[in-house]
């Protein structure tokens, strides 16, 4: 241990040596050199040590890096002219409201291009039959096994009322029946708890539709009518589609995004 | 009297007589007490008050007992509906109605794109020749009728440009953003005349023109401003003349009278009466909200100056001044002026500036703030829109209510009249327009088309095309 801060000293005295910025520059070019060659070199735990390190750095340099490119965009554009005019009447209550769709004529023609199966979540697992269904053993001996009881969360609708046990061939368990779902509007950032009104589309399959299944990817009809969007002809729209993002039977809730 | 004679000998044949007596709006009593069979009609009640009145012509009239107005015969209207029998004295009020009639729009003839941010504010010329708006994007634009295209792009602004004014003889162009600055265009060039009129400190709310038959150089514009304060420019020299600041908080809202006062509504809760000079003459007060929005019952033959139904132009200032001179007195009668206050406490207030501080009548009904009035051109009706999806139609005169249009389904943000004073068009943020019929006070049109938020429409003086802008950015002609 230097007792002390003669290297300090040194210098304040006799001055560096005079190469020594040009000796600082060539070893800091060539440090980066040397640390990858270090970084193939080593394995096992070492590696992943250094791994850790090296993707914390680089996250920390992007942001870094990200902060000062925004601080000069600000610089440029500072008396920028804010988006989203009002007239002068609304200036004030803006706070109030703005729960609103920007529907313009680019996006509307770009999504009808698009077609019809351009949601959010374009891929779904396959769900075997296994999976949704546990059979459940009936008859005085529990030999037969037509029953099936559903493992997945549903959506049933008002006024359902069961089939006697005898004919009843899919029972839907009531823990697992759902009536609303919070519902994201992509483009205000908001999440309201919405009434679903029915299962438009399971991907799964034709039967779990009609069984009401709510899965990961499934489209959802939910009433907006709270949100007070309006169409083009100036008739509240009630019922919306959602997709559902979450697997309900694993959360207990229903997550969904609206598809506008 | 011929025309009793007449009535008399057509009340013989076993139809019953009512005696009748025709009153002005006023109240004064004109004719003698007539005998009239009950089952008249109002063409036929035109043809007696054209003889008694001894008119040249044949002039449309509109009846009024009790404050309703008789459709169809007077046995099946009054008799029926109020408890009267043919032994009363009936008093039959009749007001003159327009000459022409505005045909209701129907259709859109272009969605004339070019604004690349909302539209804030639509307004045609007085002489109803050129329509201009005003955008988010910066720009006023200028728009060519005839063909429906635009004319010119006025690139000044900084700031969003939020309402735009024409001087009344036509000839400027006033627009304040809310870059606090008003600036001034020359509507035949585009090009901005001069400087930008600098000095608020905060954005610009409203612009008001001294009307035409107190200054027919038209050089004198009021401009009201969030800061609280209303400027008064001199737009030939273009400076400021004064500025008045006798308001707590930010200025909503400014009218100039036929009378030369001005008239400011403020989030201060008052009303406030200046003279042409700046100096404070009342104050009103009896809000207890933001003020909104004010209109006087002389606003539309203010706005229009000379220019009437007939399209006539006047060379010379001093001619166009005698006849906005001309209209305004037929216009008001002799009567000193009303002005109307939406306010955000649900309520409005009927006011006689001229005569006294106290309101003549407060207009209670709405269940949400009132966003904007209008008086009818002729002064009869007051048209309200609110935030509770209505519009409500009031007694420009005594400020009882009438009726409430219903059919938005989203809040109402201006309703503009027709000339003739017998439409009214309303527009929403449900992305309609709707045009309502005041004889039958029932929905007349639809106009969907716009795909977001309305949130200005404006009226052609001459009545045949309505111009409308919103968050779409696309500005909508529609005609008949």
């Amino acid at each position: 241990m230097p007792q002390n801060e003669y290297i300090e000293k040194s210098i304040k005295q006799h001055g560096r040596r005079l190469d020594h910025d040009e000796r600082k520059r060539k070893r800091e070019a060539r440090q980066v050199h040397k640390d990858s060659q270090f970084a193939q070199k080593i394995h096992g735990l070492k590696a992943k040590i250094h791994n850790k390190k090296r993707h914390s750095e680089k996250i920390q340099m992007k942001k870094t890096i990200k902060m000062h490119e925004e601080k000069n965009a600000n610089q440029k554009t500072g008396d920028a002219v804010p988006e989203g005019a009002v007239p002068a009447y609304l200036l004030d209550r803006e706070g109030q409201q703005r729960a609103k769709i920007l529907s313009n004529m680019i996006k509307q023609k770009r999504k009808e291009k698009a077609g019809k199966w351009d949601v959010p979540l374009p891929k779904v697992r396959g769900i075997a039959e296994d999976e949704t269904f546990r059979v459940i053993k009936t008859g005085k001996r529990k030999s037969k096994s037509w029953k099936r009881m559903v493992t997945k969360a549903t959506f049933i609708g008002e006024g359902f009322t069961r089939k006697p046990p005898k004919y009843e061939r899919f029972i839907r368990p009531m823990a697992l029946r759902y009536k609303k779902a919070n519902v994201t509007h992509p483009e205000l950032k908001a999440t309201f708890q919405l009434p679903i009104i029915s299962v438009k589309k399971n991907p799964q399959s034709p039967m779990y539709t009609q069984l009401g299944v709510l899965t990961k990817g499934t489209i959802i009809e939910v009433n907006v009518s709270e949100l007070g969007l309006v169409t083009t002809g100036g008739k509240v729209v009630w019922g919306k589609y959602a997709q559902i993002t979450n697997n309900p039977e694993n959360d207990g809730c229903i997550n969904a995004v609206l598809l506008v | 009297m011929d025309v009793q004679e007449h009535e008399n000998e057509n009340g013989e044949e076993n139809t019953e007589m009512i005696l009748t007596q025709f009153q002005t709006a006023e109240g004064e009593a004109t004719g003698p007490v007539l005998g009239i069979p009950t089952n008249s009609t109002p063409e036929q009640l035109r043809l007696i008050i054209n003889n008694l009145l001894e008119n040249d012509e044949d002039l449309p009239y509109s009846f009024y007992i009790d404050g309703e107005e008789v459709s169809g015969t007077l046995q099946a209207d009054v008799l029926k509906n109020t408890a009267r029998s043919t032994e009363d004295k009936l008093v039959i009020v009749y007001q003159p109605q327009a000459l022409f009639r505005v045909r209701a729009v129907t259709r859109c003839t272009s969605s004339m794109p070019g604004h690349t941010e909302a539209v804030l504010s639509v307004s045609f010329s007085p002489d109803g020749s050129q329509l201009a708006s005003g955008s988010g994007d910066t720009t006023v634009r200028i728009w060519d009728l005839n063909t429906e295209t635009p004319q010119f792009t006025c690139k000044g602004h900084t700031n969003w440009v939020l309402y735009i004014a024409w001087s009344p003889d036509g000839k400027t162009l006033a627009s304040g953003g809310m870059d606090n600055t008003v600036r001034l265009w020359d509507p035949k060039t585009g090009k901005q005349l001069g400087k930008p009129l600098n000095g608020h400190r905060k954005w610009i709310t409203c612009l008001a023109w001294e009307p035409l038959h107190i200054n027919p150089k038209a050089n004198r514009l009021a401009s009201s401003s969030k800061d609280g304060t209303v400027r008064v420019w001199d737009t030939s020299l273009r400076h400021c003349l004064f500025s008045v600041g006798g308001h707590t908080a930010a200025v909503t809202c400014v009218c100039w009278g036929g009378d030369g006062n001005l008239y400011t509504g403020s989030q201060d809760k008052t009303i406030k009466v200046w003279n042409g000079e700046g100096k404070l003459i009342k104050t009103l007060a009896g809000h207890s909200h933001w003020v909104n929005t004010l209109a006087i019952s002389s606003s539309f033959v203010l706005r229009t100056g000379a220019y009437d139904h007939t399209g006539k132009h006047y060379d010379h200032a001093e001619e166009a001044q005698a006849r906005a001179l001309e209209r305004f007195n037929e216009a008001t009668n002799n009567r000193s002026e009303r002005l109307v206050s939406g306010s955000d406490d649900y309520t409005m207030y009927l006011w006689d500036p001229k005569n006294s501080k106290r309101p003549v009548a407060r207009m209670t009904g709405h269940q949400k703030l009132v966003n904007h009035v209008s008086f009818s051109p002729d002064g009869r009706y007051i048209a309200s829109a609110s935030f509770d999806n209505s519009v409500k139609l009031w007694d420009g005169y005594t400020g009882k209510f009438i009726t409430s249009l219903r059919g938005h389904v989203s809040p109402v943000y201006q309703v503009c009249w027709s000339s003739d004073s017998r439409l009214l068009v309303s527009s929403s943020k449900d992305s309609t327009l709707k045009v309502w019929e005041v004889r039958t006070r029932k929905l007349k049109l639809d106009l969907p088309g716009h795909l977001d938020e309305v949130f200005s429409v404006d009226w052609s003086p001459g009545g045949d095309k309505v111009a409308s802008g919103g968050k779409d950015r696309v500005l909508k002609i529609w005609r008949n």
